[in-house]
């Protein structure tokens, strides 16, 4: 067999008439892809094969013969393996695959769920110097990188975050190459068509692109294959356990790629570092980020970077899911009135700044209130002027029922109006610019934006802390391997994405950096896991 | 679920798509919802008639099922239409069984033609000019008169003045182009996730096929009213046209058909196969006889030919007022409105 995948060297246990069984109960897929219909007829091919039939114990992957990797019962094998199953986790495993190496992803969730807090997102930030298809004007290096320092106060380490930026356009145009669509320029959403490449149909529709092509390419995709153990010896990984469909299975790789993500959705984790106030959190992405491998490499001697406590969080309806709301339980109203906590009295200036700054301290603000709960209330006046939201509002027509009907204490809330209301000063009203509607003698005060709430019927939204992703991370090089205390770079594990994009972002948030992060380090960590595995 | 649930289904997605929008770059849908707030069920109707069913949003969508806002908005919409076009229909909704039409059709074809017989292609020699006029024009005044009464009630319901000559063109060029269904060039995820251009295809050859037809036939009205009476030579226009058309009609609903055995149940209204599939066989036989008929015209079997055509034909012209087929003339109603309003909003 020339140009045989190297992990059909492998040891193999079964049998040659094993694998002719195997071959034979799998020839109608064998066929259909071997036989592709040109892409109009795809149609009408056969369907495929039910998917019980190649799961693992069997011949897996692309099933044109000189690529058939034969694997045991209970073990995979491959060149290199990659820990997760969102965009960091697909980048690397296509860019190890088209370096020629046999690769095979490990992604806990099911089918449905596949694509982590990446199957939520909408865009991603991108340098560029002069208009393309997809953005507007220019994003020089330069600005973004001042972007960056200005949001993390300088909690990133200069020569990675430089990487990031200036492999962006690269990274972008990779995606294309792999089929992802973005949406014209022209369609911009909000203020983000010059920094932001927004995806066409958002992060769902990019997972699919991926694993279209992960298939085409014979990447072995396990699902429900939740990573428990690794095993790292000085440094080096040498083999790991899952439970694969809940049943223990080892794997082994010469390379190893870790891609799962940060730990927010680890309740207690989230417990240690925020106290009681956590439970109150909303998770807002994926349920399977538990950071399972994040604390197994922390365990196994790997450096930490950024610190626990450091998180994107923004305030949420508070009626939104557990987990997996994802972006439609974003409550964008706080600018246009005033938030009160659940003693019926402000707290902090909700015209301090612009959309999405403001967006992204309202988390931190709200988790810091008794009971980690908040209350937006605006008038009629503000309707129409945000994003709609999932939840209706709760509705009334006077301050009092509102107070009463969100279960806040009546004549506290009447008073906290009425003497914002008697402190707003005339101005132009613009929620576009920081403009000059502002209260006087008000603590804490309202410095833009600030109307009177005098126009029934009056509106009100639960607010709540939604956690989007952890920074807390591993440290890695610029070659993606992840820094081992005593030791240096680990020879063969390369980690991108969320766990550890905490050496880029060590506080605040860039909206659309997730991504970057994550397309920029999966392709290296993908090249890089490659060579590691020759 | 009783009527007013689906709209209420419909509305409920709106809500959750309207705070999302991240599919506003697939089709005619999003941006039509975005400009609006709040969704009334009117509006509800003219947004899933607006849907092509290209299922886009399906597979790109986060919270589809089994997440637990159980976001399906090509299946919840194409129930909505399927239960708008029962409340459009005017005098009332009629549902008519594709194959009884189709036994009507022939029986009565059979009937007309009684028991007369002849050769070499003389087609009136078997029904008489006059009776097949009579008899189509009959029907077919019905039909305009139906959908004419239906466009009526949709756009009564929405509220909007006659649009101007542009959104008209730009309502053409959808629907000539069929452009909700190639989601910016690179095809729709029908019948499964993955893109293709299968479904523009054949629906092409399907409505271009119809349409050739049409003309082939309001041709040879005009060459008969002009003095030529059929049959018409091979390379006449009426017999180039037909022909055309009719290789379309055989193509296209084969190709229609093979796709839905493939495709995705999880995006489609399964209540609505029955009508869908009748539609799809009364256009290839109809498509069939008529070459079969061309091809044999000079033979002993045109008399059986002729009969069995016309049959077939009126069959399917008796689905045609409350069918499959009113999923044209709906969505070709909503695509104005759009054009029409997007032309509104940018202004
Ligand atoms: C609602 C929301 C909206 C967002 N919008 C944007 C945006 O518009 N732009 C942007 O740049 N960023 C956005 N983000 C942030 C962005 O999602 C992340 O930064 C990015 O997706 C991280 O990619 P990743 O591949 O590292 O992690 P993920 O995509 O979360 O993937 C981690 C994967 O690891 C798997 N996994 C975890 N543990 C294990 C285990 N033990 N074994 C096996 N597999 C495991 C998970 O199942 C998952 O598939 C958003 C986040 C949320 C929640
Ligand atoms: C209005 C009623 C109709 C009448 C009276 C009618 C009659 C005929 C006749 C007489 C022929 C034979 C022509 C010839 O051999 O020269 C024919 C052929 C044909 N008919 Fe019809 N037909 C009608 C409607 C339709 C419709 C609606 C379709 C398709 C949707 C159709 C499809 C065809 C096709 C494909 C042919 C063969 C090609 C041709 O000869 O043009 N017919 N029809
Ligand atoms: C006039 C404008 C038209 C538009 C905008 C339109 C659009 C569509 C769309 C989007 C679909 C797929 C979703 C669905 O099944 O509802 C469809 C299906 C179909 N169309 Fe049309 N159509 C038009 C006219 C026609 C005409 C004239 C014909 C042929 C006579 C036709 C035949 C069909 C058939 C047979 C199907 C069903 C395919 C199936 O069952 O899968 N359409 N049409
Ligand atoms: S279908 Fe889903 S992803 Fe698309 S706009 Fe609606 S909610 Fe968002
Ligand atoms: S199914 Fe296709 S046409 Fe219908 S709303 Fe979704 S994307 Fe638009």
């Amino acid at each position: 067999m020339d140009g045989e995948a190297p992990a059909a060297r492998n040891a193999t246990f079964l049998s040659m008439a094993g694998v002719c069984q195997r071959l034979w109960d799998n020839a109608p897929l064998l066929l259909s892809s071997k036989f592709a219909w040109p892409p109009l007829f795809r149609g009408f091919a056969p369907p495929p094969a039910p998917s019980g039939v190649l799961r693992y114990g069997g011949v897996i992957g692309v099933p044109s013969l000189d690529r058939i990797r034969l694997v045991e019962e209970t073990r995979i094998q491959s060149d290199v393996v990659v820990i997760g199953g969102g965009n960091a986790a697909l980048c690397a495993a296509l860019t190890a695959r088209d370096a020629g190496r046999s690769v095979t992803v490990l992604e806990c969730a099911p089918i449905e769920y596949r694509g982590g807090n990446s199957r939520h997102t909408r865009n991603m930030r991108c340098m560029h110097s002069a208009p393309t298809d997809v953005l507007t004007d220019a994003y020089p290096e330069d600005e973004y990188y001042a972007d960056l320092l200005r949001v993390t106060e300088g909690l990133t380490t200069e020569h990675l975050a430089r990487l990031v930026i200036r492999e962006s356009p690269n990274a972008n145009q990779w995606m294309k190459n792999q089929g992802a669509r973005f949406q014209p320029s022209l369609g911009g959403t909000l203020h983000l068509g010059r920094t932001n490449a927004f995806f066409l149909g958002g992060g769902k529709a990019l997972m699919n692109t991926y694993y279209q092509a992960a298939k085409k390419r014979g990447i072995q995709v396990l699902y429900n294959a939740e990573v428990t153990d690794v095993d790292i010896r000085d440094g080096r990984f040498h083999s790991g356990q899952m439970l694969l469909e809940g049943k223990p299975t080892e794997f082994r790789a010469k390379a190893l790629v870790v891609a799962s993500g940060g730990f927010e959705s680890n309740l207690e984790w989230l417990e240690e570092a925020w106290g009681e106030a956590a439970r109150n959190f909303i998770i807002r992405g994926t349920p399977y980020n538990k950071g399972k491998l994040l604390r197994l490499l922390l365990d196994n001697g790997a450096e930490s970077v950024a610190d626990p406590k450091q998180c994107h969080a923004v305030a949420i309806d508070g009626r939104a899911p557990k987990f997996d709301g994802g972006i439609v339980t974003r409550l964008d109203c706080v600018p246009l009135g005033i938030v009160v906590n659940k003693f019926g009295e402000r707290f902090y200036d909700e015209g301090e700044d612009l959309w999405p700054k403001r967006y992204a301290i309202w988390g931190r603000l709200v988790a810091q209130q008794p009971d980690q709960i908040a209350y937006s209330i605006i008038d009629s006046k503000a309707m129409g002027r945000f994003m709609p939201s999932v939840f209706p509002p709760i509705t009334a027509n006077t301050i009092g029922e509102l107070a009463s009907a969100l279960g806040l204490p009546a004549a506290t809330v009447e008073n906290t109006v009425k003497a914002y209301n008697a402190t707003v000063r005339p101005g132009s009203f613009d929620h576009q610019i920081l403009d000059d509607c502002h209260t006087e003698g008000l603590t804490p005060p309202k410095s833009h934006w600030a109307q009177a709430i005098n126009k029934p019927p009056y509106y009100g939204y639960p607010l709540r802390p939604g956690i989007t992703f952890t920074y807390l991370g591993v440290r890695v090089n610029e070659k993606a391997e992840v820094r081992m205390n005593g030791i240096g770079s680990s020879p063969n594990i390369f980690a991108a994405g969320e766990i550890m994009a905490g050496n880029i972002v060590g506080k605040g948030y860039l909206a659309g950096l997730g991504m970057t992060i994550g397309s920029v380090f999966g392709r290296i960590a993908g090249k890089e896991a490659a060579r590691a595995a020759k | 679920m009783p009527p007013n649930d689906r709209i209420a289904e419909g509305e409920r997605l709106l809500v959750i798509c309207n705070s999302c929008r991240y599919c506003e770059g697939y089709c005619a849908v999003f941006p039509a919802m975005e400009q609006r707030l709040s969704f009334t069920p009117a509006d509800v109707r003219y947004l899933a008639n607006l849907c092509h069913n290209c299922a886009e949003c399906y597979y790109a969508c986060q919270f589809a099922p089994p997440h637990e806002f159980a976001v399906n908005v090509p299946q919840v919409f194409a129930e909505i239409r399927a239960e708008s076009y029962k409340q459009y229909a005017w005098p009332a909704y009629v549902r008519v069984s594709g194959w009884l039409a189709a036994t009507l059709g022939l029986v009565v074809m059979f009937l007309l033609a009684g028991s007369r017989e002849a050769l070499n292609a003389n087609f009136y020699g078997i029904i008489s000019h006059e009776t097949m006029v009579a008899v189509f024009s009959v029907i077919s005044g019905y039909i305009a008169m139906v959908y004419a009464m239906g466009v009526r009630r949709f756009w009564k319901e929405s509220g909007e003045r006659l649009p101007g000559v542009s959104a008209w063109m730009q309502a053409a060029r959808d629907v000539f182009t069929m452009k909700n269904l190639s989601s910016s060039g690179a095809g729709c995820t029908y019948p499964d996730e993955e893109h293709s251009q299968s479904r523009r295809v054949f629906h092409h050859f399907t409505f271009y096929g119809f349409l050739l037809c049409l003309a082939s036939t309001t041709v040879a009205a005009i060459y008969h009213f002009a003095g030529s009476v059929a049959p018409h030579p091979y390379f006449s226009a009426p017999v180039i046209l037909g022909t055309l058309g009719g290789i379309g009609l055989l193509i296209g609903p084969v190709g229609l058909y093979a796709l839905k055995r493939r495709r995705d149940p999880a995006i489609v209204d399964a209540q609505q196969d029955g009508t869908d599939v009748s539609f799809l066989v009364l256009l290839f036989l109809t498509s069939l006889t008529g070459l079969l008929l061309l091809a044999l015209r000079e033979s002993a079997a045109m008399g059986a030919l002729l009969r069995v055509h016309l049959g077939v034909v009126l069959g399917l012209f008796l689905t045609l007022p409350y069918g499959k087929f009113v999923h044209g003339i709906y969505r070709s109603a909503a695509l104005l409105r759009s054009a029409y309003e997007m032309a509104r909003s940018k202004h």
